[in-house]
């Protein structure tokens, strides 16, 4: 396969005495659905914690595109092109989808009105709701409040959202979860989208019919640690449960 | 799904826009605007020979001025879902080291000064507020101390610090000029008090609901997480809407001292109450997140017209605590059913 877009290496993170990763890597090459799965505890979410700048490693090292790269902040990893939906969608609900996809990346008049911060409020609306609808989030209205909006619409936009500026990689924490059958078959087809832009998509989930159904590559963790990778196409339900709990381990995979 | 899948196709075009009058009647400033509306047209009813009296309606608007500038920095703070007891002892300090630093520098008696003492007074009186404005949102933001207790502490230390600077005691010598143009002077009947409150509340109104500021201020107040998580520096951000409220605070101890001729040290303790009350009565929502200046101008002036409105008609004045304080609780019940049935969903 190609040039890794990101790799991590043996990562470690210790919270007090707490070992949440010991030595955990972790493999995303570009254009490509990977999916991230283990048991609860398995340090899924610590992992992609300190991939996408929340948390910072204790130990171990990432490289982005062959590069080397220390991340500080969510802002280093969103510089990168590198956008996270999160498990609680973090949103605004009390700001409308518009301006929930263009929070913190405002688009501003331009000349003097810019220069004083004003919103062009029209664009921003007109480029959502073209984004919206490219990837399949119907919403009836572009002006009302998040929190007037079902749970599968605000998923929606948060995954939009994230999707909308993410240029190489998104992380996706649990984005079906909590959703009925037509809006997770919806959120299914936008990682595929996505993919299809050559934009890498971690997927974590647990639900495994699914994660076969989309990804291409599957990575299992256990006791934060890696300890198996698989092809999809090659692997199936029964092999993947094997691997979260220690039933089967592959020697190569550390 | 292939239904699904057209209509979100035709309506591309459109901007899925609520129509205006749908959103206006939506939006709870236009009832308060009513409720306003119906107190001045009861009370003009009435005796409509005293309200509608040019005097009578100056002498609302002058008075109603101060509150109003304490009470635009006040939205802000309540939007962030913050809460600024501060500002009337703010406003004290402020307005005592003003006409201090006029006097000191006018040899003693700053009544025959200049317009450069008044200058110098108009940034002493600034400063004095960012300085505690600055402090609070410090305290607020970095050392993670919650609002009410920060701003409870800057409440008294405000308010000791202005005593401490003149003993206790009131300050006069505000500069006559100060006073004829800015205190008591009109423009076309306006008094000009007034129309410095309005030029601040409408650059005030603007700066919330058109540009980047006030839509962190929106952001920060209604998912103060989801706001970090994007990248907007929260911690600013708080230090600079309390610098905002200390701020005004300041510039309107600047006009008091030009309306009432006199620094004064005493009754400015409910300001803060009458502030906050004015900022929730307008729609503003004590969670943060949701408000608009324009209904903080309707809920200054519902206590304003109902004290007027009252005095004028001959019932007791005592009256109009208990009928804001009724309106008040009404306009917080509203908001909170109204964020269960939208949260439902």
């Amino acid at each position: 396969m190609s040039q890794p877009l990101l790799e991590a290496r043996d990562l470690t993170k210790n919270y007090g005495t707490v070992e949440a990763l010991r030595g955990a890597s972790f493999t995303a090459y570009p254009g490509e659905v990977v999916s991230l799965i283990g048991d609860n505890g398995a340090g899924k979410s610590t992992l992609v914690k300190c991939l996408s700048g929340v948390e910072r490693p204790t130990g171990g090292t990432l490289t982005f595109d062959g590069k080397p790269l220390v991340l500080d902040s969510p802002n280093d990893a969103r510089d990168l092109g590198i956008e996270t939906v999160f498990q609680d969608l973090a949103v605004a609900p009390d700001l409308d989808p518009a301006a929930n996809m263009f929070l913190g990346r405002e688009i501003l008049k331009p000349g003097v009105l810019g220069f004083f911060g004003v919103l062009d409020k029209k664009a921003m609306r007109r480029q959502a709701t073209e984004h919206f609808t490219r990837f399949g989030a119907t919403l009836q209205s572009i002006d009302v409040p998040i929190a007037a909006l079902s749970g599968g619409q605000r998923q929606s936009v948060a995954v939009a959202r994230s999707v909308a500026w993410a240029s190489k990689l998104v992380f996706m924490d649990e984005p079906t979860a909590a959703l009925g059958v037509v809006q997770r078959e919806r959120v299914l087809d936008v990682i595929k989208r996505v993919r299809d832009e050559g934009i890498a998509v971690v997927l974590i989930s647990h639900n495994m019919p699914e994660v076969l159904s989309v990804s291409d590559r599957v990575e299992v963790l256990r006791l934060g640690r890696r300890v198996a990778r698989f092809k999809a196409s090659e692997t199936s339900v029964e092999e993947l449960v094997g691997a979260m709990t220690g039933a089967l381990t592959q020697e190569d995979a550390a | 799904m292939t239904t699904d899948e057209k209509t979100t196709m035709s309506s591309l075009p459109d901007e899925h826009r609520t129509p205006l009058l749908k959103r206006l009647t939506g939006a709870n400033t236009l009832w308060i605007g009513l409720v306003l509306l119906v107190l001045v047209a009861t009370f003009g009813a009435i005796r409509p020979d005293a309200i509608f009296q040019v005097t009578t309606l100056q002498f609302l608007l002058a008075e109603t001025a101060v509150l109003l500038v304490l009470s635009v920095g006040m939205t802000f703070v309540i939007i962030t879902s913050g809460i600024d007891l501060s500002v009337g002892s703010v406003l004290v300090f402020a307005s005592v080291s003003s006409a201090l630093a006029m006097n000191a520098v006018s040899g003693g008696d700053a009544t025959n000064a200049g317009w450069g003492v008044i200058g110098f007074g108009l940034v002493v009186a600034l400063v004095s507020g960012a300085v505690w404005g600055l402090l609070n949102g410090l305290l607020i933001s970095r050392a993670k101390i919650p609002p009410l207790i920060v701003t409870l502490g800057s409440f008294g230390a405000a308010q000791g610090a202005a005593l401490l600077l003149n003993n206790g005691s009131n300050v006069s010598g505000i500069p006559d000029k100060l006073n004829r143009t800015f205190g008591s002077g009109t423009y076309f009947g306006i008094p000009n008090i007034v129309i410095v409150a309005a030029v601040v509340t409408a650059l005030g109104a603007l700066l919330l609901s058109t540009t980047r500021f006030g839509r962190y201020t929106y952001a920060v107040g209604s998912n103060e997480e989801a706001a970090r998580r994007v990248g907007i520096s929260v911690r600013g951000h708080l230090t600079k809407v309390y610098l905002l409220a200390g701020t005004l605070a300041g510039l309107a101890g600047f006009m008091g001292n030009a309306f009432f001729r006199v620094a004064v040290v005493t009754g400015h303790e409910t300001d803060n109450l009458n502030a906050i009350a004015a900022v929730v009565l307008g729609g503003t929502s004590i969670f943060g997140g949701m408000g608009s200046v324009l209904g903080t101008v309707f809920g200054v002036f519902i206590p304003a017209v109902l004290e007027k409105g009252l005095v004028i008609i001959g019932v007791r004045e005592f009256w109009q605590p208990i009928a804001v304080a009724i309106v008040l609780v009404a306009a917080v019940w509203l908001d909170q059913a109204r964020r269960r049935a939208r949260n439902q969903r």
